[in-house]
């Protein structure tokens, strides 16, 4: 049996682990399982590649001591950030990982293209094609996810819309295609036009990301995320590596479907996503008819109210995450089953900056998956609660979305808070959501505001349900 | 050599595997998927190590050092990442550990 039997072998037990890792992901209970069976190939597989005929085992050889201090290097960064990053930040760091494999895609394709430079033979037209995709998907990934950290991140605050941005865009985009021509046709390929092209590439991905506002950012993770599979898939062609072809391709179909869901759930075509943005169609004509004012109500009041519920459905949302409230819900939670109230929580699909980033958040917390209810189930069950407990949430319990037509977000799944006896909005100031739509739940008759930071807020309650 | 129409129908048999994979996944999965998936692509890994071996002169080796790199961030940081959440799902009874996540 040769070193190259092995190795393929080895490369096809990984792709078959890595889709079943990946359909037991789709299950909570074996989850856990999954990933660590991944996680077990992955490193197979990489030690097998050792054996590669392609990389020399000779410890002397520049080759070999460069890799392993970039496996060393790279792998410290990537665990000691990942270990250290709080919960509330998991998106960006998630971003931030995929950029480094979309990175990675185009940094094969480009040492690949550099060689056909240097006057190595080609491998055929279809390889360099191919290599040039990938290079363009990998580079524009990898750029994107990187504007997309910074935002989250904070880093990078307002969304940068040049006059013309579209057009020049079509204009970037169409000066890759160019360059992208003339790298994969040329023979012998022209050093400059290489550099040339992944420089258009990556601008384009930073062009095309940095109009899209922050309540868009997960839709466009998990569209990076579908490109970078499939930007290793195409270098998998190029490489002759099944395992790249297999894993990159599944990941990037399941990731354009999870993009397809999550955009589903918005309400937002993924055109509407990537080529416009919130508050430029119609934002201002949903603020004219608001009826009623809105109430302020006290943290001892709100505390007697919900102790004296027999159901209160908790509303999460990002401003949630923000005040690092979960904690105290849970502690909230305890008090008020300890009265005999039913909590149960409702989480919207786009609640936070991810779907399930809320789920994420509040078992973090502690909080029983079993008493976490999405949209469909949830909804139901807000006619026959007493009070709805909203924190940190805006756009997804606005009824505009059932009512108005000519509302932005018009259209979009909401969670029927307002259908509860009694709603109690925890808010930091009154200004409007993240998509600066007004908010009419805020000022319907059954609903009372409670001004605060989240936590704080949240604190008091526990301490008005404790002095009953 | 994986070329031609059998490179076709691998491409073609993983896409459909990829859907079929994830299409009755809970929302509350949605983004411990997002992040495994991202660690799956980690497996550029291999083809940068295979790239990297190759590499001849200063520019490669650079390219090739920061494709190697890269790739294992990828790896390792979407590895821990979904394993870090996942664990939160493990047990449905309330955790003594608060300040993990709460630290910064």
């Amino acid at each position: 049996m040769s070193m190259g039997f092995v190795i393929d072998a080895v490369y096809l037990v990984t792709a078959a682990i890595f889709i079943i890792g990946l359909k037991q992901m789709s299950s909570p209970v074996t989850a856990h399982r999954g990933i660590v069976w991944a996680g077990v190939a992955m490193v197979v597989a990489s030690v097998v590649t050792f054996g590669a005929p392609q990389i020399s085992l000779d410890l002397g050889s520049i080759n070999l001591q460069l890799m392993l201090v970039a496996i060393i290097a790279g792998s410290a960064v990537a665990y000691v950030s990942a270990k250290r990053v709080a919960m509330t930040d998991m998106p960006q760091m998630i971003a931030m990982y995929n950029g480094m494999g979309g990175g990675a895609a185009a940094a094969i394709a480009a040492v690949e293209l550099v060689k056909l430079a240097g006057g190595m033979e080609s491998h055929g037209l279809t390889v360099q094609i191919l290599a040039v995709l990938g290079a363009v998907i990998g580079a524009v990934s990898f750029s994107g996810s990187v504007i997309a950290f910074a935002k989250l991140q904070g880093i990078m605050k307002k969304t940068l819309r040049l006059p013309l941005h579209q057009v020049i865009n079509i204009g970037l985009f169409l000066g890759v295609v160019y360059y992208g021509y003339l790298v994969s046709t040329g023979h012998p390929v022209e050093f400059n036009h290489v550099v040339i092209f992944f420089v258009l590439a990556l601008v384009l991905g930073v062009m095309v990301t940095t109009p899209i506002g922050g309540a868009d950012m997960p839709v466009v993770i998990s569209l990076f995320n579908a490109l970078t599979g499939l930007a290793v898939a195409f270098e998998g062609f190029v490489l002759n590596n099944a395992a790249m072809i297999i894993a990159g391709t599944v990941v990037g179909s399941s990731g354009t479907l999870l993009t397809q869901l999550m955009a589903k759930a918005m309400n937002r075509p993924l055109s509407n996503v990537l080529f416009s943005s919130f508050g430029s169609d119609g934002g201002a004509a949903a603020e004219e008819d608001i009826e009623g004012s809105m109430k302020e109500i006290q943290a001892n009041d709100a505390a007697i109210m919900m102790a004296y519920a027999q159901k209160v459905i908790i509303v999460p949302g990002y401003g949630m995450a923000v005040a690092q409230a979960q904690h105290k819900l849970k502690e909230m939670e305890d008090l008020l089953e300890a009265r005999g109230v039913v909590v149960k929580y409702a989480i919207h699909p786009v609640a936070g900056r991810m779907p399930g980033h809320m789920n994420v958040l509040l078992a973090e917390a502690g909080v029983d998956y079993d008493r976490i209810l999405d949209l469909d189930e949830i909804n139901p069950e807000f006619p026959n609660a007493d009070v709805a407990l909203v924190i940190g949430a805006n756009d997804v319990v606005n009824p505009v979305a059932r009512s108005n037509p000519d509302s932005p977000i018009y259209g979009m799944p909401i969670l029927d808070a307002d259908k509860a006896h009694n709603v109690i909005v925890i808010k930091r100031g009154k200004g409007a959501g993240f998509s600066g739509i007004e908010n009419h739940l805020f000022y319907a008759d059954n609903t009372q505001m409670l001004y605060g930071d989240g936590q704080k807020a949240v604190g008091e309650l526990i301490s008005g349900i404790k002095q009953l | 050599m994986i070329e031609g129409l059998p490179a076709l129908y691998i491409f073609m048999l993983s896409a459909f595997t990829g859907y079929e994979v994830i299409s009755r996944v809970p929302v509350i999965l949605h983004t411990p998927l997002m992040s495994g998936s991202n660690f799956v692509h980690g497996i550029v890994l291999v083809g940068a190590m295979i790239v990297m071996g190759q590499a001849e002169g200063t520019l490669e080796l650079t390219i090739g050092f920061i494709a190697v790199a890269m790739a294992a961030g990828n790896a390792v940081g979407g590895y821990v990442a979904t394993v870090r959440m996942l664990d939160m799902f493990q047990t449905s009874k309330p955790k003594a550990e608060s300040g993990q996540g709460a630290a910064s």
